[in-house]
């Protein structure tokens, strides 16, 4: 197997993604996107513009917030890698899920999974995020369907809600 | 009986849980067992023959699939309007990208490679790439003058009004092409099973399109072809007519290999090669009376449509009709025409030739406010259309708008008038000028005309095994919230609840034809529709003595499923029928244009800063009468995206060709604004009501494209004093008229010292 024509130049990876390790063999300079949707499977990781300008393949690279088609996967190497899918716990939307869903910040939803992971890192940086932080936090993700707008009121409403909980 | 009200709550959207957790499921997320991937091989030039077409030695080519216009089982072109446009050029090309040969493999990375290996030679012909080139006819590339189409509307007698003007306000207005950017490119996959016939699935808006084009080219019955929509990324008109084009590739490679075929365009093939805005140029000439009333005019309006016919006849004749704008005119001339260049053909993007007209429009009402010396405010006031006047086309306005009351309510919630005295007040000194524009305007719902007539749409309502009732038709969700409202409206119309009523995905063997999902039609025309095929199951069931005439959701789902375990199927179905009194006249254009219109206030205010010459948008109200209003998230959520893109119509995306082709056709060179570029946009509605739409909306869609160039242009004269009447307006544009008018201040001091 390891040493069909196909298979030559490629290398064995391990991966952290959303929490389960996985090994993959894969070539060293494979975008990280395209070995989360075609090697795992992972599709909520979505390709918008290929060269790192849209944010819609974001992902946690520990912890990090990364583009996905411009990481090469030998630098993913031993990383933990959240998605999307990596988001809601035990069938339980995530706040920020919740939120988008409320608020109108999902239309087309093809920038929801990187512009929701995106929110993510922020509110791990900035529990209580002013609008100007906000939008800076997210001005890595483009959104072509909301105006952004109601995004901000999701981020918002999210960050309050997590506050509240907190507190209780 | 417990009626809930759904219609008017923010009900969660149908497919919101699948979206804000990665579940939904894109045409790029669809893989099938022995799928090959297809790819496009295009003209490198603008217009010329085809000589010879190599296949590059070092490739083995038994192992791809291979596909020319020889290939082609049925006729050679992308039927929608007209068959002009070839599916895959055989011996001339008319424009840059135009696609040629295409060819499919099961490795990717192998396909680009080939892609490569393909050359083609060409005897170039000369191309025509500007509007005002393709007028001159000296090289005919179309047809017998370089002419898709011709409108003229003709209201009153304009040539006796020049004599009894006391001004007379010219103007020419351009705008430039815009990319849809939609965040999810364009995709399709194709499989093929020589009983069953054709399969596509993609992207896209609207199912019967693709359906049409494809039994033209793969010369199969209507049952034979099945079309089904995958959730689609984002579409603003951008997926309206390309589908067809890449489902007919990929059905074509599909039927030659046997196998299935996935085509996705990366984003810099799905920018230089699809469809974008109509570019434009209109002249207005107006006669205008001492007291600042518009007396009549003419308006001069053209469109630049690509390389073939396309949309570009309906794109023109949506934006003849709007360039009026909402005001009466005694009469008026209208001209439209739409020009055949060696680019891409252009196509739908949400306004579908209204934003380009009424740009022109609202510039040129606050030039002729300058020319009679009133303010931008009260030249609108008194030219405004009233309820009992008629429209360019003799419409007589029904609706009790009353378009005064809208702006001033734009104008209090704007703050518009402490706000243009204190800008003129601070803009003496500083090199930061801040200024505040509106733009008043309208925008017709559903097919122009006798479109709807035409369209002739079908909607259906089945009852389930569970009680539950689907939806059936063939409009499509693509983040405007298709699905969450046509349920809403068959909920409130059966009194269920909003999770009693499920809708199907659309798929040519299970929904009908109701349309494109096009032209703001769905909800009001659609769910219109929807309203009545959901009271006929009713009907169904209290006739068959199930149901009484009041009942709670809980006895409706009971008696729907029993009568569907008796009678094994409970399906209601509905045609469009014009509403009565609608006249329209194809030939002269003249009557109702629209079932109803959509009317709105907006108002932009505006920083230039002086060192970089860039504009920014500090402040949007965005406020319109749409009927009543179903889903406030929703629909609030439509305005400000609209607002979104028509700030970046405005002040950011341009497209830069060079021969015909796009030259910037990346994220990181097209420049569409991102959350750092925005300002508060403030959505407002007043809710009149409406008796067409479904419980009173009406269209809400493209609304929002219209008013936000000529606001934010607005805006920016009265922040310098100088206007602008070309968009996208990029700060080298404001550099270079003010670096003009600083020279031009210079020479005149200069000479007068003289």
């Amino acid at each position: 197997m390891t040493n069909s024509p196909e298979d030559r130049g490629k290398c064995e990876i391990s991966l952290i993604v959303n929490g389960e390790t996985t090994r993959v063999r894969v070539f060293p300079m494979e975008r990280l996107l395209d070995v989360l949707r075609q090697e795992l499977g992972i599709t909520g990781v979505k390709e918008g513009c290929g060269e790192g300008e849209c944010g819609s393949c974001a992902v946690l690279m520990d912890g990090t917030l990364v583009n996905s088609c411009l990481v090469p996967v030998l630098q993913a190497e031993g990383a933990s890698i959240v998605t999307i899918e990596g988001l809601a716990a035990d069938f339980r939307m995530h706040t920020l899920q919740e939120a988008f869903l409320e608020c109108g910040g999902a239309q087309c939803g093809i920038c929801t999974p990187g512009m929701i992971l995106a929110a993510c890192h922020l509110l791990s940086k900035k529990p209580a995020p002013t609008l100007e932080q906000i939008q800076e936090g997210l001005s890595g993700n483009l959104c072509r369907c909301t105006g952004y707008v109601q995004i901000f009121e999701a981020v918002a409403r999210a960050a309050r809600r997590r506050a509240a909980a907190r507190s209780s | 009986m417990k009626r809930e009200r759904i219609v008017g709550t923010s009900v969660p959207r149908k497919e919101g849980l699948d979206k804000v957790t990665g579940k939904a499921r894109y045409i790029d997320d669809m893989t099938l067992p022995g799928m090959l991937f297809g790819a496009t091989v295009r003209s490198q030039i603008p217009r010329g023959k085809i000589r010879k077409i190599t296949f590059h030695p070092t490739i083995a080519w038994n192992d791809y699939v291979i596909v020319s216009a020889k290939d082609i089982p049925g006729k050679n072109c992308i039927a929608l309007i007209g068959e002009d446009q070839p599916c895959l050029a055989s011996e001339c090309v008319n424009h840059p990208e135009e696609p040629i040969v295409l060819i499919a493999h099961a490795d990717r990375h192998a396909l680009r490679k080939a892609a490569e290996a393909i050359s083609i030679e060409y005897d170039p012909l000369p191309a025509v790439f500007t509007i005002e080139d393709s007028e001159r006819g000296s090289e005919i590339i179309w047809g017998t003058d370089n002419t898709f189409k011709t409108y003229r509307i003709e209201k009153g007698n304009i040539d006796e009004i020049w004599s009894k003007a006391d001004y007379i306000v010219e103007g020419e207005y351009s705008t430039g092409a815009q990319e849809q950017l939609y965040i999810e490119n364009n995709g399709m996959i194709a499989a093929f099973d020589p009983q069953q016939g054709i399969t596509v699935w993609g992207s896209l808006q609207c199912p019967y399109y693709v359906h049409k084009a494809l039994m033209a080219l793969c010369n199969l019955p209507a049952e034979r072809v099945r079309v089904v929509q995958m959730e689609t990324g984002g579409a603003f008109g951008g997926k309206e007519d390309y589908p067809s084009i890449i489902a007919g590739h990929a059905a074509l490679l599909a039927m030659k290999s046997g196998r299935p075929v996935k085509i996705v365009y990366d984003r810099a093939e799905d920018m230089v090669a699809t469809t974008k805005r109509h570019p434009s140029r209109t002249r207005h000439r107006t006669a205008v009376s001492k007291d600042g009333k518009i007396l009549g005019g003419e308006i001069e309006f053209t469109i630049d449509g690509g390389a073939y016919a396309t949309l570009s006849s309906v794109v023109l004749s949506r934006g003849v009709i709007h360039a009026a704008g909402p005001y009466y005119w005694p009469s008026i001339r209208i001209r439209g025409k739409a020009v055949a260049t060696n680019m891409p053909p252009h196509g739908a993007f949400r306004g579908f030739g209204a934003p380009q007209s009424l740009f022109a429009m609202e510039r040129h009402m606050d030039r002729i406010a300058q020319a009679a010396g009133l303010s931008p405010i009260e030249i609108r006031r008194r030219n405004f259309l009233k309820p009992g006047e008629t429209t360019a086309t003799e419409q007589t306005v029904h609706e009790p708008i009353d378009l005064g009351k809208l702006l001033d309510r734009g104008l209090t919630v704007s703050g518009y008038h402490s706000k243009k005295e204190r800008f003129s007040r601070e803009n003496q000194t500083g090199t930061t000028k801040k200024g505040i524009g509106i733009a008043t305007f309208l925008h017709g719902a559903g097919f122009t005309g006798s479109g709807e007539r035409y369209l002739s749409s079908v909607v259906g309502v089945e009852g389930c095994a569970d009680g539950r009732v689907r939806v059936l038709v063939s409009s499509t969700e693509f983040g405007q919230g298709t699905k969450t409202v046509l349920c809403q409206i068959a909920a409130e119309a059966l009194a269920l609840r909003y999770e009693d009523v499920t809708i199907a995905q659309p798929d040519t063997t299970q929904v009908p034809n109701s349309g494109p999902t096009v032209a703001s039609r769905t909800v009001m025309v659609v769910g219109k529709l929807l309203e009545s095929a959901a009271r006929g199951i009713r009907q169904t069931l209290i006739l068959a003595g199930t149901l009484g005439d009041s009942y709670s959701a809980d006895e409706f789902r009971s008696a729907c499923g029993n009568y569907v375990a008796e009678h094994g199927q409970l399906r209601s179905w509905v045609q469009y029928e014009p509403p009565p009194g609608i006249f329209w006249d194809d030939q002269n254009y003249r009557g109702e244009a629209y079932a109803a219109y959509s009317w709105a206030v907006y108002i932009a205010e505006v920083t230039v800063d002086l060192n970089t010459y860039s504009v920014s948008v500090n402040d949007f109200v965005a406020l319109q009468e749409v009927g009543r209003v179903l889903h406030p998230v929703l629909a609030t959520g439509q305005i400000a995206g609209g607002v979104a893109q028509g700030i970046g119509f405005a002040l950011y995306e341009k497209v830069i060709w060079k021969k015909g082709r796009m030259q910037n056709n990346q994220m990181t060179n097209y420049i569409m604004p991102t959350s750092s570029d925005l300002p508060p946009i403030r959505v407002f509605f007043e809710e009149l009501g409406n008796v067409h739409g479904a419980f009173g909306a009406k269209g809400i869609g493209e609304l929002p494209m219209d008013g936000p160039a000529p606001a934010i242009l607005n805006a920016v004269e009265d922040a310098l004093g100088v206007g602008f009447n070309s968009i996208p307006l990029l700060p080298e544009d404001v550099f270079e008229a003010m670096a003009e008018r600083s020279f031009t201040r210079e020479s005149d001091i200069a000479s007068g010292v003289r």
